[in-house]
């Protein structure tokens, strides 16, 4: 038995709120966001799934219940093998999950970018501060809710603005985005061309 | 003890030492071939800028080589590359810490309108920004495209009335 089966069928057993997540590759649960720091540890220490690879969130949709999941991949370096932890965020309009920097000083700037593009909060997190963005940035951009396009703000250095007159301005999008077509023979059919062109930044998307 | 030169006349004994020129062309001359470059390599255009650099296309041969880390003693700023809007700060602020007179090459589609970066998160076009001189199509641009921008930026800095801007300002 893998290591990673052996691991999620511990970890099941031993918090009644652990549960199987579909996934098409690695052995994936979802975890209640109260009890995600201890099942990091367990996976951490008890498991040898010593190596935080990576930490992201989901934006289901605005309407959705939950709306924002943050997503675990650990890796074991001894059994060779991914375990990926999902924690759905209770409260829509100000997502929280505790902070795993306790467990991996690597896991810093992963939750400084979930944070900078979800505004996911992450409890206990020494620096939480955007980490792509700059400081003063009002949105959160891989919100479902934020247009592709951005949004007009101002630049963060007054001094730039009033001499400049300039700021972030939504980025001219007619026709985009545009995406190649891999695998096209015609080199003319799999030029890149728009994929979806029922919405612009003049036209809004439909249904959104 | 300075004696004052009263010889207003045509003297054979200096011929050919002697060059009458108007003081734009001397200064545009001086000021064209030895523009010190600012490269402000924010992406993969920079790597092209130091291709440019190097042996093969040595942008020595134009005067250009000398690229200057400092604002302050540079000419030229090479915009090479996807400038971000966290970025536009800082590099404009490079630009006002540069020494008139200045000049700016956007080089590549990055630097000219923000290339195929359609997004919230890139300055579309440094021109946004700083007066730019001389744009360069290419995404990265080859060298000699960049040369062929220098050369086209010596040439407007050699039709610049550069005399009267120095004295008047």
């Amino acid at each position: 038995m893998p290591a990673a089966l052996d691991a999620i069928a511990a970890v099941k057993g031993r918090w009644a709120g652990v549960t199987d997540r579909a996934s098409l590759d690695h052995p994936a649960v979802n975890v209640p966001a109260s009890d995600l720091v201890a099942v990091l540890r367990s996976l951490k220490e008890e498991h040898g799934f010593d190596m935080l690879v990576d930490v992201s969130g989901v934006d289901w949709s605005v309407r959705a219940n939950p709306r924002f999941t943050v997503v675990y991949h650990v890796f074991s370096t001894v059994g060779h093998d991914y375990v990926r932890v999902a924690a759905d965020c209770a409260d829509a309009g100000a997502p929280e999950v505790p902070s795993a920097t306790g467990l991996w000083p690597g896991a810093d700037w992963h939750e400084r970018e979930t944070y900078d593009m979800f505004g996911i909060r992450f409890t206990g997190h020494p620096d939480l501060r955007r980490i792509l963005m700059w400081d003063e940035y009002p949105h959160f951009p891989l919100r479902k809710d934020f247009p592709l396009a951005g949004i007009e703000t101002t630049l963060p250095d007054a001094e730039v603005v009033a001499e400049t007159k300039t700021g972030a301005i939504a980025a001219p999008m007619m026709g985009g985005p545009f995406v190649a077509s891999p695998g096209e023979i015609n080199l003319t059919e799999a030029e890149p061309r728009a994929k979806d062109e029922s919405w612009t930044e003049r036209r809004p998307k439909p249904g959104a | 003890m300075v004696s004052a030169n009263t010889e207003l006349t045509y003297n054979s004994k200096i011929e050919g030492d002697v060059i009458v020129s108007r003081a734009d062309s001397v200064i545009n001359w001086i000021r064209s071939n030895s523009m010190w470059p600012m490269p402000m390599g924010l992406a993969c255009c920079a790597i092209e800028l130091m291709a440019t650099a190097a042996s093969r296309f040595d942008i020595a041969r134009f005067g250009a080589e000398v690229m200057r880390f400092s604002p302050k003693q540079s000419d030229v700023m090479i915009v090479a590359g996807t400038v971000t809007y966290k970025m536009s700060s800082a590099l404009r602020r490079i630009y006002d810490q540069m020494a008139e007179p200045k000049w700016v090459i956007a080089m590549g589609a990055c630097a000219s309108t923000g290339g195929m970066y359609r997004s919230y998160a890139v300055l579309q076009g440094v021109d946004r920004i700083v007066p730019v001189d001389v744009y360069v199509s290419g995404c990265p641009p080859r060298p000699e495209a960049l040369l062929d921008a220098l050369i086209k930026l010596q040439e407007k800095v050699k039709r610049e009335p550069s005399a009267g801007k120095l004295f008047s300002a």
